[in-house]
């Protein structure tokens, strides 16, 4: 989502690069761009000044006047700053000791609370707690329904309004406890209405609920793609409800999410969870340093590792790094690890994670019909011709073609690019520090094979 | 790091750079050779109900509620009750600009200073840094030519810019030469789509038309419900699929049932989708080429934008014009704080007019959009 921003920083960052030490006017260079950048990713008008003004103050002082690598100070400061606007360190729930722990959610019409319920259910369900969904919103139509149906998919249960009864959201937050109680249940989370900060009557309804739920956790869920706005509905809610987190969804579009340093910075509450895409799994804690180095062009590296050790089967891991140090990586090898990668999810999604790619393909979709292209033509090769492309000439390449319904041109693509890489893989065996295709960049941090 | 993440990072950058370098390759190839084979049929979501054959043979899978006896005696009455006015209900937006306004009239003499607050205040309204940078220098020459040093006249300036920026476009909304006209509503998700859709269903069945709500959201959980719903308010009909279904048939069999009843409008209420989503997009296509095969039928796809929408609405409207030919821009949730400032640059840059504005819960607070008003109510009269 801030993948633009970080477009952005690149471009200011490689001109400064060139130069040697940063003069004033280089620093107020920078700061305009950097604040045009903010701006356009909608990160609030006033936040901006703020977070524009520590910059400047620091870059200008010594640390960054006596180092020699100017361009990179004012990255790591920056860097650093963004950290701290979006929160420091990663948040977690708050549990209550005298359970069930209560997690209320509030927000603005259409901005995912009922989808953040289920799934908030799921992941905490997923951690060996018993969830209880509350649907105490009454006004949107179908809302309750819809909170059913997450809850059958789940297993959880959910509390509604009594058939027939009196439809008041009060009634349904006060009676869940008994519901707890009742099906032993350790958490309860409460999907209110959405509502418009200013609608006072809602808001009075709101709080209202809050009076008689006590939540442990009172949650504001926050549209990533929201604008300057954010800060308003972000102050108001605190301002009524007392708020002690946000959750921040629909984070996978390609919307800056600006919102996420604003809430940051004016309510002063951390970012707890994210909702990275529409299935219920699609929700991961908020990791503000990652987030931070992905502004940056560093990559999400670390969240990278996690998916990749979860999807990952580590004896055949262990196998294809065995054949990686004797140079003998093939086409078959390549495809096995193109479908475990694929269980770590769109390619797309992946790729925006890596540090050091280039902008085309950070953005690009990588759509599944192109990733089974590849497999088929890696499929209509005969064994002999997997492990050593060379064989391939052209009337077998005609030949690989039909069988997987490509053409050759698509056949020599692969190939090709698989050459680059095979040598790409044995300098990395060898010790050496890649050589890569024009455009690509390896992170600085990252090793060679050890041992 | 261990050796074996290490390696995995390296097997994954491989992967990477294979696939992203043919990804490339097709690029370049697609954008110089001829155009590459028409675009593959997206498989639709996580496939839950059996394979749809498609839509030819779409076999009604959904099941039709007539919206009880409410038909024939229209439910609401002929919406001739008052209508909001735009300007009201833009009122919070128009203290918010008159706060930065008059700041800058109190000033003695324009200067740098008061640019860049005029462009702050636009950038707070979320009309964003191009179009506000356009606007603020239009007002820029124009004060330098008509020598104008009063910082408090700006404001009129200014406010005719918007206006202007405003002014082009076709904002009704179009009906078929022959029955069924066919309005068909696309936007991302939570934005109000159904909610818009409910509204309008009321203003037509209370001006006496048949209308068919189609529930082309089979997706999210519950939506044919909320729709449902709205339909017995309203007095229109519902086709709905299961929850899971091909969009595509549900669509197909309100087609069909609107030319079977006669029907004057369908409204398709499609699941709300991220632009980025190529997949979800192919299948919005899909569902357009399948109203399409009743020429002349579609006349409006209208993209709905919810106010405190950022700069992202950009995105938004470009992806969504290039995938189904946007013909206008619902805005809605105008009734808040936020100022939908977007549209400006939607206009701007995309020249997709604004056409409805929702500025209420209400079935009646749905407004046509008015440049000269919203202008006006921006800048207080």
């Amino acid at each position: 989502m801030f993948d633009a921003l970080s477009d952005r920083f690149d471009g200011i960052f490689s001109r400064m690069r060139g130069r040697g030490r940063l003069g004033e006017a280089d620093i107020d260079e920078v700061a305009r761009e950097i604040r045009l950048a903010l701006l356009e990713a909608d990160v609030n008008v006033r936040v901006v000044k703020g977070f524009i003004a520590r910059i400047k103050e620091r870059a200008k002082g010594a640390e960054v006047a006596k180092s020699l690598s100017p361009a990179q100070q004012v990255i790591k400061i920056v860097h650093e700053e963004l950290v701290e606007t979006l929160g420091g360190t990663s948040g977690k729930l708050a549990m209550s000791p005298k359970p069930p722990t209560v997690v209320m959610l509030a927000g603005l019409q259409g901005s995912g609370k009922t989808t953040a319920a289920g799934k908030l259910a799921r992941l905490l369900k997923s951690q060996g707690l018993q969830p209880l969904l509350v649907a105490a919103d009454l006004q949107r139509p179908a809302a309750v329904e819809q909170l059913r149906v997450l809850g059958r998919r789940l297993d959880v249960p959910v509390h509604t309004a009594p058939e027939g009864g009196v439809a008041d959201p009060v009634e349904v937050a006060r009676s869940a406890f008994d519901e707890a109680a009742r099906l032993g249940r350790n958490v309860v989370i409460v999907d209110t209405a959405g509502r418009l900060q200013i609608d006072a009557a809602l808001m009075d309804e709101l709080r209202a609920v809050r009076d008689v739920v006590q939540p442990t956790n009172s949650l504001l869920v926050v549209d990533a793609m929201t604008g300057q706005e954010a800060v308003n509905v972000a102050s108001a809610f605190d301002e009524a409800i007392g708020l002690d987190g946000v959750v921040l969804t629909k984070i996978d579009g390609d919307a800056r999410g600006g919102a996420a340093l604003s809430v940051k910075e004016v309510v002063g509450k951390p970012i707890l969870f994210v909702g990275t895409g529409e299935k219920l799994e699609d929700f991961e804690p908020f990791h503000p340093d990652r987030m931070a180095s992905r502004i940056l062009g560093m990559g999400d590296v670390l969240s990278l590792i996690e998916k990749a050790e979860a999807a990952f089967d580590a004896t055949e891991a262990a196998a294809a790094e065995e054949k990686l140090r004797k140079g003998q990586f093939t086409l078959d090898d390549f495809l096995d690890q193109m479908q475990q990668v694929r269980k770590m999810g769109p390619l797309g999604n992946i790729m925006k994670m890596l540090p050091g790619m280039p902008k085309e393909l950070r953005g690009a979709e990588v759509d599944e019909g192109q990733l089974a292209r590849i497999e088929a033509i890696i499929r209509s090769m005969t064994p002999a011709e997997r492990r050593d492309p060379s064989l391939i000439g052209g009337s077998r390449r005609l030949r690989i073609a039909k069988g997987s319904g490509t053409s050759t041109q698509d056949v020599n693509a692969l190939l090709k690019q698989f050459k680059v890489v095979q040598q790409m893989m044995r300098s990395i065996a060898g010790g050496k520090r890649p050589k890569l295709p024009a455009g690509m960049n390896l992170p600085p941090g990252m090793p060679g094979l050890p041992g | 790091m261990n050796s074996a993440l290490v390696l995995t990072l390296i097997l994954l950058l491989a992967v990477v750079l294979i696939v992203g370098g043919l990804v490339l390759s097709r690029r370049s190839q697609r954008a110089a050779g001829p155009p590459a084979s028409p675009p593959i049929e997206a498989p639709t979501r996580p496939p839950v109900a059996a394979p749809s054959a498609g839509p030819v043979v779409a076999e009604p899978v959904g099941e039709e509620i007539p919206a009880g006896e409410t038909l024939s005696p229209p439910v609401a009455e002929p919406v001739v009750e008052e209508r909001p006015r735009l300007r009201d209900r833009l009122g919070r937006t128009r203290a918010a600009l008159a706060g930065a306004f008059t700041g800058i009239a109190g000033r003695s003499t324009v200067d740098d200073e008061t640019w860049e607050e005029l462009e702050e205040a636009l950038i707070l309204a979320d009309v964003g840094v191009a179009t506000s940078t356009r606007l603020v220098e239009a007002v820029r020459e124009r004060a330098a030519v008509e020598r104008i040093t009063d910082p408090g006249a700006l404001e009129g300036l200014l406010r005719a810019e918007v206006a202007a920026l405003l002014a082009p476009g076709d904002r009704t909304l179009h009906r078929a030469p022959s029955k069924p006209t066919v309005w068909m509503f696309v936007g991302v998700n939570g934005v109000g789509k159904t909610t818009t859709i409910a509204k309008l269903a009321q203003r037509e069945v209370g001006e006496g038309n048949r209308v068919v709500l189609a529930a082309a959201d089979t997706f999210r959980a519950a939506a044919a419900e909320q729709l449902g719903t709205w339909a017995e308010r309203t007095g229109a009909w519902l086709v709905r699929g299961q929850e899971g279904a091909d969009p595509g048939s549900v669509v197909f069999d309100a087609m069909a049932s609107a030319q079977t009843r006669d029907s004057d409008l369908v409204l398709v209420d499609t699941a709300g989708r991220l632009h980025t989503k190529v997949n979800l997009m192919e299948e919005l296509k899909k569902l357009r080429r399948i109203v399409d095969r009743t020429p002349d039928a579609l006349t409006e796809v209208l993209l709905v934008i919810d106010a405190t929408t950022g700069q992202n609405g950009l995105a938004q409207a470009r992806e969504f014009a290039q995938a189904v030919e946007v013909t206008g821009v619902v805005l809605t949730k105008l009734d808040g704080t936020a100022k939908g400032g977007i549209v400006l640059a939607i206009q701007a840059e995309l020249g997709i007019p604004v056409k409805v504005v929702g500025i209420g819960e209400g079935a009646a607070d749905m407004v046509p959009f008015d440049p000269e008003e919203f202008a006006a109510a921006l800048f207080g009269d």
